[in-house]
């Protein structure tokens, strides 16, 4: 305990200590955010709670292992499943959607949590047979594998190209919503999606879009993990999605921008408050969120719900 | 007739609202569908839409069945639906609201363009980047009609437009709805403003408890006293 204090002490005086932390925590908060923003725009807009999005996210791991261990395995085919992985991963989103979601739509919530539920356990089963038990990892991100100094420190390359990805794609998301005549509809949908389809709009569509779209971002985050690298096996989300509901909560559900605000939190708590209590880094982002929902029941950029 | 109902039954759950409710509308009318409190005119209005399809009976458009249709392919076909709660979307900004609904018009006439519906409803215009919903109710009463109008509908179904307003709105919404109709644009009107409706209609209908009781002309039901203090209470 006195040992971590002075290790957080340490850290918080040396510029190069904090820069660098900071920076792990930035990479750790852009996955996070890829993640939970996929999971916002499915709820503020389809109004189901995806509690297999983690599985989405595994997925996207898994394709990306896939698709490096077809081409051969060598160093610079993870750039071509980053680019398949997520698309693959919609893919399976679209399916999903078509198949199954629409019938619940408007019904029980109960059914929004077996059904969901359902597949996460069908899924990890179906990876097991698929690819076997044992835990994978992909070869690296070729020449991005190596480090930069930042400020005297080494600090991997592939981070930095990480939080640049997840950065273009937040302002691609802000710009496809705000600036689109797709983004207007699709908040339109989500505000009432009964007057939407009076209006013309192929409402049922445009729900298989955004499920597309949440269950791509989900898959992109899992293909970004996997590059870092991390191991990859059927519960690996365990951890991430846990954050990323966090996340969700703490920014407001619906909410795309609550959703970088949270991840920016949750990620520079961890990174930080693990050099402060090592065993009880866990707990921070729980601690956290009640404070936020103390003050704020519905998340920070969340709004009290209507019905 | 643009618009044929012919003998709709339409249901909420277990409980019939129509009872085999038969209307008509020609091209270029204005036609009022009037009744008290729960007479079933938004049921009406909602059953043409396909957002409460009717159980039975028919409804065509232009000579081709819709009922049973999803909202969206009817509103594709040319019609629009002005709700009587207006339903703005209210994290829109005005332009957004209108560039939702934005449809090309399928015959030949002049488009309803954003900067056309702002020449009519002047007010609109300075309000183009206001959300809508920090909107006054008069507001959103024309926002809700503007973003029906740039769908280039040729049949304009609307809900109790005059409701809430006050008279000064009310008249001015007169004024709009009647250089809507020496536009050409068709009209299927429900109201409980008999003045306001009579002002601008051709036909009438009046219906109570899910049936059609009297169907005339304007002219007919200004006469009618006997029609109208039964199911209109005037
Ligand atoms: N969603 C619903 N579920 C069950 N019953 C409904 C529903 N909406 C309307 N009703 C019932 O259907 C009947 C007709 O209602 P409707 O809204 O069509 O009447 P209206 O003529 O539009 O009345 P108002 O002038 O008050 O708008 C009423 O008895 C009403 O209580
Ligand atoms: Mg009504």
């Amino acid at each position: 305990m006195i040992a971590s204090l002075s290790t957080f002490g340490d850290c918080v005086t040396d510029g190069a200590c904090l820069v660098n932390t900071g920076l792990s925590g930035l990479s750790v908060a852009m996955v996070l955010f890829l993640i939970a923003s996929g999971l916002t725009l499915i709820f503020g807009v389809l109004r189901i709670v995806n509690f297999a999005h983690g599985t989405l996210y595994m997925l996207g791991a898994f394709a990306a292992y896939w698709v490096v261990s077809r081409m051969g395995g060598t160093d610079g085919n993870f750039w071509i499943a980053l680019a398949v992985a997520p698309l693959v991963v919609a893919g399976i989103g679209g399916l999903v959607e078509v198949l199954l979601l629409r019938r619940i739509y408007g019904r029980p919530q109960y059914l929004q949590f077996l059904l969901t539920f359902g597949l996460i356990l069908l899924a990890a089963d179906v990876v097991r047979l698929t690819f076997g038990t044992e835990f994978k990892l992909i070869s690296g991100p070729g020449p991005l594998s190596g480090s930069v100094s930042i400020l005297g420190r080494p600090f991997p390359e592939y981070n930095l190209f990480l939080i640049g990805l997840a950065i273009a794609v937040a302002v691609g998301l802000w710009l496809m919503l705000q600036r689109t005549r797709l983004g207007r509809t699709i908040r339109a949908a989500a505000s009432d999606r009964e007057m939407t389809s009076a209006l013309g709009v192929n409402v049922g569509l445009l729900f298989t879009v955004v499920f597309m779209l949440g269950a791509g971002l989900g898959g992109l985050g899992g293909a970004l993990d996997a590059g870092r690298p991390v191991t990859i096996h059927p519960i690996m989300d365990v951890e991430r999605v846990l954050q990323s509901f966090i996340v969700v909560v703490i920014g407001g559900l619906g909410s795309v921008g609550g959703a970088l605000l949270g991840a920016l939190i949750i990620a520079q708590v961890s990174a930080f408050g693990i050099l402060l209590l090592p065993q009880f880094s866990a707990a921070f982002a729980f601690v956290i969120m009640a404070a936020v929902l103390l003050v704020r029941p519905w998340g920070l950029f969340g709004r009290p719900l209507e019905e | 007739m643009i618009l044929n109902v012919d003998s709709i039954s339409t249901y909420y759950g277990q409980s019939r609202i129509l009872f085999d409710l038969s209307l008509g509308v020609d091209e270029g009318e204005v036609v009022a569908l009037l009744g008290r409190n729960g007479a079933g005119k938004t049921t009406t209005l909602r059953s043409i839409m396909g957002l409460t399809p009717p159980r039975s009976g028919s409804v065509q458009f232009k000579g081709e069945a819709i009922e049973g249709k999803p909202p969206h392919v009817i509103a594709r076909k040319g019609i629009a639906f002005v709700p009587e709660d207006r339903r703005i979307f209210p994290d829109l900004t005005v332009r957004e609201n209108l560039d939702v609904a934005r449809r090309k018009p399928k015959n030949g006439r002049d488009a309803w363009t954003v900067e056309r519906v702002y020449a009519l409803f002047t007010d609109l215009e300075k309000l183009d980047g206001n959300l809508g919903g920090h909107l006054s109710g008069g507001e959103q009463q024309m926002l809700t009609i503007a973003r029906a109008l740039v769908g280039n509908p040729e049949l304009m179904l609307l809900d109790e437009p005059s409701e809430g307003l006050a008279p000064l709105l009310v008249q001015r919404l007169g004024d709009q709805l009647r250089q809507l109709k020496d536009e050409g644009m068709t009209i299927l009107l429900s109201e409980q403003n008999l003045r306001f409706a009579l002002s601008l209609s051709d036909r009438a209908y009046v219906i109570d408890k899910g049936e059609v009781r009297f169907e005339g002309t304007a002219a007919a039901l200004e006469k009618d006293e006997k029609t109208r203090s039964a199911y209109l209470g005037l």
